[in-house]
């Protein structure tokens, strides 16, 4: 890495595009970088520093949009929403201290760029759902623009959708509009205490298919949450409804108030009833949500120390897999060549997600990351291998193939999603 | 409205290509009489029709992939239609184009409860997924005000929306898997039963994509629980920055209504002649609120917005009683396009996006556009989240008057962009407003768009004609213009 360029406005940033374009210079484009760590490690001959491109260029609370420079805080962002009582209803998480760093780091357009979303994505949708428009740089060093600062809007292709979680490999952005919306008064939470896995995945969408319109569904060890979010009146209401509704679960019931219930909400989040080590890897798993509690009793059977929770009503599945301990001696020469990338065999019975689950690693240990460096594996599913491991799926290649990705439309960067394999961190001892 | 000109070697083939059809689509499929064309001569935008090459309406996806590999190959253009009730023309036919009919794809294929989806056929219509459901107490939240007849295929090329956007979305906001044809025959699958997932999120950019590129062939979207109370409040202002300044005012308290729409006294009028809601008439504007959930949350906010409106202003306030009624507040909205067509031999219907903070300013200069155009103009919109839909009254037999239409439109969505606006809401952009797009785009925002058309169909044959103002080549997009810097901008801080 040969040096950082920070440009300190649109121009500059077109300029630096520009610059990098004719020189044959790859860019690693970054806010604050606080979610450097995620992702393979990239190997690029210059930073594109945003974090100089800061400010809110235009907030309109009665028209529910907030427009923000790419270098902008997201803390600031929240702090500014909040005085007019209104937030970004994705709930962004703040992934720093599950990445090892400090929290409040980020930046919205890093989130928007990775398209992380909190519990509220069941009811709210994604990030994605809330990137009204944007103007960037394209890879050919050109400033565009594409959506509007309108909430309804279908004039040309919806590149907002495309941008979300392309992590910067398709533009640089330089400034988002995003929707914005009334805060709750109340927030409410009903957990559920010492139901299994199933039965708890089973309460929360029968909870979910209810009237009872919860922003919130998550099972935490022996606890099922509940979350309401209103005004006082209807969240009295429909917590009375939702205890009525799961009167037959057989599982105790407690209710935490607004203050608790944010706290606890804060926490699942950030992820952080994952308690993982620091040589685990964290994987986030998307699912159907019925089909969740088996794929994680799957992946236990064959790796006892696995750690979880559910959030999304069961349809994200956060899952810390520690290394397994090395077998003393008689390790096959397969073994010992764990960390080399290999490619299994797609073939193979027996897969931990199957076909329903998409998983995603987003905090890896050090050794893990170098050793999922390599060329990019696109679109890989959590299954076992013949061998009783955990291992990458062979991408999708039409999906793949066809993707934008390989369109003229890419730019120079590289920050690549991660793609890290299952394989080299260890056996289940069979 | 100039349409691309006819290529007269595929005219020339046409024998031949209906030929190829017929060995694809058995029996029926395929349409190549005159007679039994013309149905398919027009979409909803009825002012342009032409006549298709052939129509084609396979029923299995293999027929769609085979139809499309058998163009990609002969180098023929397809326009894909569901219901055909496209506003901006998004399916017109074209003269030297197969039309590719999804109307035969029209079961409900999956409905699971459980993950709150169903899978569907596109030409299952949008109503016909809430009435399979429904039974349940679920539905499917998107209503464009055609979904009696619109399919769940055309609403995610137009990324529709309807009444309700507002608090639950338009189309894309509501989806979660589609299989669709690549203009090559390949068959691919986007998201599923999940949320999300990481790598490019290209169902969404296919979601609004007008059929440019590519054929949708099922469709898995989101249910939602119906809400256990929704009621209706009818709300009548002497002035209509009254009404636009109470919609303001409603979301400053932080209330998200299921839907707030707005009609102006000429809507009011015709829209009561025509159902007999029992609207104001001595209106100026009248605003309907929908709130919606548990009854003590819709009776809570019900109160706030009566509070809110008379504040206002309000000299009408009314709230639904009953379902009956709250149904009836409704169908003089949901038929005032209709109820237009009373006192008007031929009418335009825009869709226009603004800020809800220009609302007023925007409506009275349309008033001033009228008479230099000399055209009446009745407002009906969806004023919560700012989309107008101004309809112009003409009369498409005489010349003139369709002409002057055609400006007085044209002159409405370039004031929507000049102030802070886009050029359509929700109808798309198809052949209606395609040579508006140099309005709101740079020559730069539209090739960038345009590579995306051509990393998915770089022989431009889908739904030719549609949404750009001018195509070009891919090849010349392709080109990357280096300039070689002397100095590499040695004022921007470098570390």
């Amino acid at each position: 890495m040969s040096g950082t360029i920070k440009p300190r406005d649109a121009a500059e940033l077109q300029k630096a595009v520009e610059w990098a374009l004719s020189e044959g210079t790859t860019l690693d484009v970054r806010g604050t970088g606080s979610k450097i760590s995620l992702g393979r490690p990239m190997r690029c001959d210059q930073v594109l520093d945003l974090s100089g491109l800061t400010g809110v260029v235009d907030y309109a609370p009665e028209e529910l949009v907030v427009t923000v420079r790419a270098g902008t805080p997201l803390r600031d962002v929240e702090a500014l929403l909040a005085q007019r009582n209104q937030m970004l209803a994705f709930e962004p998480p703040d992934l720093g201290p599950l990445l090892g760093r400090e929290a409040g780091e980020g930046t919205l357009v890093g989130t928007l760029s990775g398209n992380f979303a909190g519990p509220r994505r069941l009811s709210a949708g994604a990030a994605r759902d809330h990137l009204l428009g944007f103007s960037g740089v394209n890879g050919r060093g050109e400033a565009f623009k594409s959506g509007g600062k309108v909430m309804k809007n279908v004039t040309g292709y919806d590149l907002s959708k495309v941008i979300a979680g392309s992590w910067g490999t398709l533009a640089v952005l330089g400034e988002v509009s995003v929707k914005t919306l009334p805060a709750p008064d109340q927030t409410r939470t009903l957990m559920l205490r010492g139901l299994d896995d199933a039965a708890a995945v089973k309460a929360m969408c029968a909870a979910m298919g209810s009237p009872h319109d919860l922003s919130g569904a998550a099972h935490v060890g022996d606890r099922t949450a509940l979350r309401l979010e209103g005004v006082a009146p209807s969240v009295e209401a429909r917590l009375k409804g939702l205890r009525e509704l799961l009167a037959g679960a057989g599982a105790a019931m407690e209710e935490l108030g607004t203050l608790e219930s944010r706290a606890f909400w804060r926490e699942v989040r950030d992820v952080a009833p994952l308690k993982a080590s620091a040589d685990a890897i964290v994987w986030r798993i998307s699912c159907p949500p019925t089909e969740g509690a088996a794929m994680v009793a799957r992946i236990k059977a064959q790796r006892p120390t696995a750690q979880c929770f559910y959030d999304w009503s069961g349809g994200l599945i956060w899952l810390a897999l520690p290394p397994s301990p090395c077998r003393p001696g008689g390790r096959s020469r397969r073994d010992r060549d764990d960390r080399r990338p290999r490619h299994p065999d797609p073939r193979s019975r027996g897969g931990a997600c199957g076909r329903a689950g998409l998983p995603s690693a987003i905090a890896c240990p050090g050794g893990a990351r170098r050793a999922g460096e390599g060329k990019l594996r696109p679109q890989g599913s959590l299954q076992s291998g013949e061998d009783g491991m955990i291992s990458s799926r062979r991408p999708d290649r039409s999906r793949a193939k066809r993707g934008v990705a390989e369109g003229p439309v890419i730019i120079s960067t590289t920050r690549e999603v991660p793609r890290l394999r299952f394989a080299p961190l260890g056996t289940t001892g069979n | 409205m100039q349409m691309p000109a006819l290529d007269p070697d595929i005219l020339a083939r046409r024998g031949e290509i209906v030929a190829a059809l017929k060995g694809i689509v058995p029996g029926e499929g395929v349409i190549d009489d005159l007679d039994g064309m013309r149905p398919f001569e027009c979409d909803a935008l009825s002012a342009y029709r032409q006549m298709p090459l052939v129509v084609v309406l396979p029923n299995t996806v293999e027929q769609v992939s085979a139809i499309l590999r058998y163009c990609q190959d002969h180098k023929v253009k397809v326009v894909p239609r569901g219901a055909g009730t496209s506003l901006s023309g998004g399916s017109m036919p074209v003269g030297d184009a197969i039309l590719l009919g999804l109307s035969k794809f029209n079961r409900v294929l999956e409905i699971d409860y459980a993950n709150r989806c169903a899978v569907v056929q596109p030409g299952v219509t949008n109503l016909g997924v809430t009435k399979a459901v429904e039974h349940e107490g679920f539905y499917y939240a998107p209503d464009p005000s055609s979904q009696i007849a619109c399919s769940i295929g055309g609403n995610v090329a137009e990324n529709s929306g309807g009444v309700h956007c507002l608090k639950y979305g338009l189309t894309t906001n509501n989806l979660l898997g589609i299989q669709m044809v690549l203009m090559n025959g390949e068959v691919v699958r986007l998201g599923g039963k999940h949320l999300d997932s990481e790598g490019y999120d290209l169902m969404g950019l296919m979601t609004g994509s007008e059929g440019l590129l590519g054929v949708v062939t099922e469709v898995t979207v989101r249910l939602l629980r119906k809400p256990s109370t929704a009621r209706a409040v009818l709300l009548g202002f002497p002035s209509e920055s009254g009404a636009a300044e109470c919609v303001a005012a409603v979301i400053a308290a932080g209330i998200i209504p299921g839907g707030m729409e707005m009609m102006d006294k000429d809507a009011v009028q015709c829209a009561e002649n025509y159902v007999g809601a029992g609207y104001p008439l001595d209106a100026e504007a009248l605003l309907i609120v929908e709130l919606d959930g548990p009854e003590v949350e819709v009776d809570h906010l019900t109160k706030r917005v009566e509070e809110i409106a008379r504040e206002r202003g309000a000299t009408t306030c009314r709230v639904s009683r009953d379902e009956q009624e709250r149904v009836l507040f409704w169908a003089g909205r949901k038929a005032a396009f209709p109820a237009v067509g009373q006192i008007t031999p031929d009418y335009m219907c825009l869709d226009g996006s603004v800020p809800r903070g220009r609302l007023v300013e925007v409506l009275s200069e349309m008033r001033q556009m009228s008479k230099t155009h000399r055209l009446r103009v009745v407002n009906v919109f969806h004023a919560g989240d700012g989309n107008l839909h101004p309809l112009i009254l003409f009369d498409a037999n005489d010349p003139d008057e369709l002409r002057r239409a055609e400006e007085f439109g044209a002159d409405i969505l370039r004031l929507c962009v000049r102030v802070g606006g886009v050029l359509t809401g929700e109808h798309g952009v198809g052949i209606e407003k395609r040579d508006l797009m140099g309005v709101q785009f740079t020559e730069i925002d539209l090739d960038q768009q345009m590579r995306v058309k051509c990393a998915f169909d770089p022989d431009h044959l889908l739904n030719p004609g549609k949404v750009f103002p001018q195509l070009r080549r891919c090849a010349e997009l392709d080109r990357v213009v280096v300039h070689h810097n002397k100095l590499p901008f040695p004022d921007i801080p470098r570390f």
